[in-house]
């Protein structure tokens, strides 16, 4: 139905992903505002298991698309699956999450469709006939308000921790299984292995407490008492610019400017100066914590509560006092 | 090889950005443009693969829009680029990504490029949509946020490390290809002297509207779906809360402030 909202589940290692539950809530969201329903289209191989469990969401309805040659995400096989999808649901607006996966597939079937496509979106609407988003822009300086064309199919990816996940409602929303030929041949660019970060956290977009270190740590093997704060409270840990810089964590844990927009519902600021390249990089966090010796230093004009202290003092006293707290010890 | 460049220039990331006072438009009135950081790395592995693959590789940089992209053109020349394409035309102003991707594409496909590179996103727009487009648009495979690159041995495919959350895909791609660059993909080098000499006299080739063979209403403004139709600056934080006290007193109250009065714990 053309004014339904269908929703691009990301399903990775056969695991229906948390950002995809957050999208079903937008799209509930949305669908008050058009009057349709919200779908769900579940695509790769042996996908059955993750298709039933897209359909205990409160969802009106599953779309799955299944073949040998969508095993692993590729962006020209799954966009042929997408494709056929809408083309078969023809939904309003088609959701998808503002990480690696739905980036590169909206781009590229939004193209394919001539629809109207925003990313990274940290608000979302439906009104006067027309989809509205918010978007931060210039590295998140400021925030554009964009407006899709009335006409036609519209695209959106939304950033994670923006919309709280659906929860399942035991529901078993009808499955229409679509069928399309995936042509191996058509698959230019294919995946022949993923590497697993070795950090054993999640990555510091998807986790909903972020503990980063700065330059103040002196040093890799001081990230320790970091590792150990965010394992008392469930945290990934994240560094700044000047850490990475000096060796002491890798890139892909970087927040900032060149390196990750991180958007938990805590950020705790260990260390960190706050130089803009940093700032812009977390500072849509919800609840933001600043420890740092500096008094001065620019962190604390965005930070919610602030420590004015020595991290090497402060922080395994608060690692024990969240052990206290949660039972985490 | 015909390697092909995607690059733009942006405010510096020192710039602030400010909005005009109906908060229409942003000010860009002394903001100094540089080219994208993330351009800088396409530029530079460009010149790497040519340096690797002898001299019948070719690197031509494209850019689309403003006068000031002449410059960014130049650094890019400068920097060991064979030719540059500047595609302007007044038609193409206001266009979205995908409509931007449009024009990048039917310029692409003349010049018949084994490989093209860009940046994974312009740091103005923060769109991260232009390129897998323009592969779209082009019927080619792609590759985004890519850290490594390595050509196949007959220089018809590459594999390349991409980053995803949590870890990296190990990617064969099939060339022709379209590559976006993230930060650790190399060290963009600086322009020599000789180098910006040589720019300087370099012709900087102009294509337009009739020239691509593109029709005013599906590009710029007129062929975009989305358009912006405001900003407005991030919303102020409440001054902080700084907790008194020494180191004990300070975590204790910062735990019981995060679950009583933040809520988040």
């Amino acid at each position: 139905m053309a004014n339904d909202i269908l929703v691009f589940a990301e399903v990775r290692d056969g695991t229906f992903k948390r950002i995809s539950a957050e999208m079903i809530s937008a799209a509930k969201e949305l669908a008050k505002k058009t009057g349709g329903g919200v779908a769900v289209a579940v695509v790769g191989n042996g996908v059955d298991a993750v298709a039933g469990e897209a359909a205990s969401y409160p969802v009106d309805k599953v779309y799955t698309v299944k073949s040998p040659n969508l095993d692993t995400y590729s962006t020209q096989g799954y966009a042929q699956a997408l494709l056929a999808v809408i083309a078969e649901a023809d939904p309003a607006i088609v959701l998808f999450g503002a990480t690696a996966m739905g980036k590169d597939l909206s781009s590229r079937t939004a193209a394919a469709t001539g629809a109207a496509l925003m990313t990274d979106c940290t608000e979302i609407d439906f009104d006067d006939g027309t989809l509205k988003a918010t978007r931060p822009v210039y590295s998140g300086k400021v925030y554009a308000h964009v407006e899709a064309s009335k006409e036609g199919l519209k695209m959106a990816s939304i950033r994670p921790n923006i919309f709280p996940a659906a929860e399942k409602s035991g529901n078993s929303a009808a499955s229409t299984d679509v069928s399309v030929n995936i042509d191996a041949a058509s698959i230019k660019a294919k995946v022949l292995e993923v590497v697993a970060s070795t950090t054993g956290r999640k990555d510091v977009t998807e986790a909903e407490i972020v503990v980063s270190g700065g330059r103040s740590l002196k040093s890799e093997e001081n990230f320790k008492i970091l590792e150990d704060l965010a394992d008392a409270i469930g945290a990934s840990v994240g560094a700044s610019r000047a850490a990475v810089d000096a060796g002491y964590q890798p890139h892909s844990r970087q927040v900032g400017q060149t390196g990750k927009v991180v958007n938990p519902k805590l950020y705790i600021a260990v260390g960190i100066s706050g130089a803009i390249q940093h700032l812009v990089g977390m500072r849509t966090s919800k609840v933001i914590v600043a420890i740092n010796k500096d008094a001065s230093a620019p962190i604390f004009q965005y930070a919610d509560y602030g420590i004015d202290g020595d991290l090497f003092e402060v922080v395994p006293i608060l690692t024990e006092e969240f052990k206290k707290l949660l039972g985490t010890a | 090889m015909k390697i092909g460049v995607m690059v733009k220039n942006v405010p510096d990331t020192e710039s602030k950005i400010k909005l005009s006072a109906d908060r229409k438009s942003i000010e860009m009135q002394g903001v100094k443009f540089v080219m994208n950081t993330y351009d800088e790395f396409a530029v530079e592995e460009a010149l790497q693969l040519k340096e690797k693959l002898g001299a019948d590789t070719t690197v031509t940089v494209f850019s689309l829009g403003p006068e000031r992209l002449v410059e960014t053109l130049r650094t890019a020349l400068a920097m060991g680029a064979d030719a540059a394409v500047h595609l302007t035309d007044p038609a193409f102003e206001g266009g979205d990504s995908i409509a931007n991707a449009k024009v990048l594409a039917k310029a692409a496909e003349a010049e018949g490029f084994d490989l093209i590179l860009g940046g994974k996103q312009g740091i103005d727009f923060d769109s991260a949509q232009t390129l897998s487009a323009v592969a779209e648009f082009l019927g080619m495979g792609q590759a985004q946020v890519v850290t490594d690159i390595e050509v196949g041995g007959d220089n018809t495919s590459l594999k390349v490390r991409r980053r995803i959350e949590g870890g990296d895909e190990i990617v064969d791609v099939t060339l022709p290809a379209i590559i976006s660059c993230e930060k650790g993909l190399n060290e963009p080098r600086y322009a020599s002297l000789p180098g910006i000499m040589k720019a300087k006299k370099k012709e900087i080739k102009k294509l337009g509207l009739s020239e691509l063979g593109l029709s005013a209403d599906e590009v710029g403004a007129a062929g975009s779906g989305t358009q912006v139709v405001g900003y407005s600056p991030l919303k102020e934080r409440p001054p902080v809360k700084m907790l008194e006290g020494g180191p004990a007193e300070q975590a204790k109250e910062l735990v019981r402030l995060l679950r009583e009065e933040a809520k988040v714990l």
